[in-house]
């Protein structure tokens, strides 16, 4: 504790060195960001200070003699229902800083995963599962709007031919998968594992979302598979940004942190980042809370059609908003206001950087809000006129056909996605020093995310999801995903109450 | 032939290709054992090297070149350019250590021999199935075994 702030030794993590098995090589040295550990020159060792380790595990990956191990350190204060060790280093902390409490990744809180408690149906005698093997089974999805109806017209009198569709179609988005990679800006996270991104969702026939970052000029020839966004600070964006998509989204707000903006400290506008964003390199880039123009309805629908007409209507417009109270009412009016798909980001959903407070507070669980947007729009008679994207905590394939049995028509992944390319989920990418080099620009941690490697990953993921997906809709008698979506007669649920049932839109276990 | 490339957009300087290197040419074959005895009692090295400069790093051995200054430099006939294989082969046996192929190489991928008078030099894992061990090693795909 010498020279050390009085309560430096409350620290989260222990790091453990097995002696018998370090061989002084200083692997992990090198491979800290958070500089845990050091030579001893004067006992010619490797050592460590525990204060400073993140719990990242990169030293404990690295490790060519597995002699570490990472754990959470087990000093306890007395046991308090109240006062949760969370709780007391939080006050200590604030106490030293004065400062707002800063987090990164989706939510660590314990509020119900809805997912956990809905359980999927399985076809037994009366009506046969399907092996997805042996015969066909469609995972492509369209988002944008569906006409109302359509409507033929019949070849010619006298003349032979199939019926022509008269009915125009609004522009779809198709996805070989139902799923995408969600929105996480260039700058947030690096270029790349933006490369990654756009390669894995080129491969895959699905699409990555820019985030509100601006979308880099080498990444254009993916535009057929990219989502470009457009948020409240507009960072990027441009007329040829607006058309170099196969759909825009106008982002509202996110699920870790709904009514706040965003702040990109000046250190991560490199070069690049300030090119792409056209802001000037070392400046912060600061997105406000709202858009500020858009107070109403009203001015929202005058930006979709703005950002329609800009793009001659080719493509089709999303609106991302975060799950909060009134999500239906909301999403609602999203659809009057002419937008072709409507993304909703569940309180559980990543961030690079939220108040904790926010994260942890703010929003509600994307599984209800899905349940009470699509029985909303149905209710209305308006579910056709916009597909439905659920974002911000979805784990695996389950969770996907779970989202898309209450009403989801796809699923964004960003947590997983990160996963997948070695994120641990430490929590720490507010502070730009992500060990794995996926929330960071310092040019020597983003080399440890190679693009080769983590567009391979991102892909294997996918296609293993995909797999899952078709494995699960045929043990439910279904070869498409279209029969799924909104059949909450395929969930029941265990150990929910009433209302949630109601709210959720399914039975319970039994009935 | 294929050679060893390094990428330095990807290289993380982490080191464990020198760990990997040292394993497989180890008696033990033991990286506890080569790191923390061999290496410090017979001298075991690694045939890598590594150049590190701000942000950008790379692990350099030999690169096995077309026309080899250290072969056309060598006195006694140790350095030998495998007309099969291709590779620049090292005789430890014929070595007399007059440094001459150290100064010729270009690339400074040859080194001394800690503890003999000799070389320590990259064999391309010659006898190593699935390859140069440094290549197998490395975490992030940054060393590349191919024909360029
Ligand atoms: S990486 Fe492992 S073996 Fe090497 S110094 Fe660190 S703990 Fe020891
Ligand atoms: S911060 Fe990460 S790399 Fe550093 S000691 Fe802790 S777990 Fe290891
Ligand atoms: S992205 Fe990096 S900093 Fe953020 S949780 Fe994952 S490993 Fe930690």
């Amino acid at each position: 504790m010498l020279f050390q702030p009085i309560n430096k030794n409350y620290h989260d993590y222990r790091i453990e060195r097995d002696k018998d098995l370090c061989i002084n090589c200083k692997v992990c040295i090198r491979q800290c960001a958070y500089e845990a550990h050091f030579w001893d020159e004067a006992r010619q060792k490797v050592r460590h200070d525990n204060t400073k380790c993140v719990g990242c595990h990169r030293c404990e990956a690295l490790c060519p003699t597995g002699a570490l191990c990472i754990r959470l350190n087990e000093s306890e204060f007395r046991p308090n229902a109240c006062w949760r060790p969370i709780f007391m280093k939080n006050i200590y902390k604030q106490a030293d800083t004065g400062g707002v409490l800063l987090a990164g990744m989706g939510s660590p809180v314990d509020i119900p995963v809805y997912w956990d408690n809905l359980l999927l149906d399985a076809s037994q005698v009366t009506n046969p599962s399907i092996d997805p093997l042996r015969e066909p089974m469609e995972l492509k999805t369209f988002l944008g709007s569906k006409p109302d109806r359509v409507e033929f017209a019949a070849p010619a009198k006298g003349k032979k031919g199939k019926p022509k569709l008269t009915t125009k179609l609004a522009p779809q988005i198709e996805l070989n998968y139902p799923i995408m990679f969600s929105a996480m800006s260039f700058g947030s996270i690096n270029f790349n594992l933006h490369v990654a991104m756009a390669r894995a969702a080129t491969e895959l026939g699905i699409c990555y979302n820019t985030g509100e970052g601006g979308l880099h000029k080498s990444l254009y020839k993916y535009g057929k598979n990219t989502i470009v966004q457009v948020a409240s600070g507009r960072f990027g964006v441009h007329a040829e940004y607006l058309n170099a998509g196969a759909g825009i989204e106008i982002k509202i707000g996110q699920g870790a942190k709904p009514g706040i903006g965003g702040h990109l400290p000046g250190e991560k506008i490199n070069e690049k980042v300030s090119e792409t964003r056209m802001i000037p390199v070392g400046s912060d880039a600061i997105s406000p809370a709202p858009h500020h123009d858009i107070y109403s309805i009203e001015d929202l629908h005058q930006l979709i059609f703005a950002l329609k007409e800009a793009s001659r209507y080719r493509v089709p417009v999303s609106v991302k908003i975060a799950a909060v109270h009134n999500v239906a009412a909301i999403a609602s009016g999203i659809v009057r206001a002419g937008a072709d798909i409507v993304a909703i980001d569940g309180m559980r959903g990543g961030t690079g950087a939220a108040p904790a407070m926010i994260r942890d507070n703010v929003g509600i669980p994307i599984e209800l809000a899905i349940a009470a947007v699509d029985q909303r729009l149905r209710d209305e008679g308006i579910r056709n006129r916009a597909s439905i994207i659920a974002a911000g905590g979805t784990r695996c394939s389950a969770d996907v056909v779970k989202a898309i049995a209450l009403g989801a028509d796809a699923c964004y992944i960003g947590t997983a996605a990160l996963l997948a390319v070695g994120c641990t989920l430490c929590g720490k990418c507010y502070t730009g020093k992500c060990p794995w080099g996926i929330a960071t620009n310092d040019s020597k941690l983003s080399k440890r995310q190679n693009p080769d490697i983590a567009a391979r990953k991102m892909a294997n993921l996918i296609r293993a999801w995909g797999h899952e997906i078709e494995e699960m809709l045929g043990g439910m008698g279904l070869n498409s995903i279209e029969s799924l979506r909104g059949n909450r007669d395929k969930l029941r649920a265990v150990g929910l109450s009433s209302t949630e049932m109601d709210i959720l839109g399914v039975k319970h276990a039994g009935r | 032939m294929k050679r060893v490339y390094p990428d330095k957009e990807y290289c993380i300087g982490c080191h464990l290709c020198e760990l990997a290197c040292i394993t497989v040419h180890s008696k033990s074959q033991d990286l506890i054992i080569a790191y923390t005895q061999e290496r410090l009692e017979d001298g075991l090295k690694a045939c890598k090297r590594f150049q590190e400069k701000g942000p950008t790093c790379v692990a350099l051995s030999c690169r096995h070149c077309d026309d080899p200054a250290c072969v056309a430099a060598c006195i006694s006939g140790a350095l030998q350019k495998d007309p099969e294989t291709g590779a620049t082969t090292y005789d430890i046996e014929k070595c007399v250590g007059c440094w001459s192929c150290l100064m010729a190489c270009p690339y400074g991928a040859i080194q001394r021999h800690p503890t003999l008078n000799k070389i320590v030099k990259c064999d391309l894992c010659r006898d190593r199935e699935g390859g140069p061990a440094c290549v197998a090693a490395c975490p992030n795909m940054a060393l590349k075994f191919e024909e360029r």
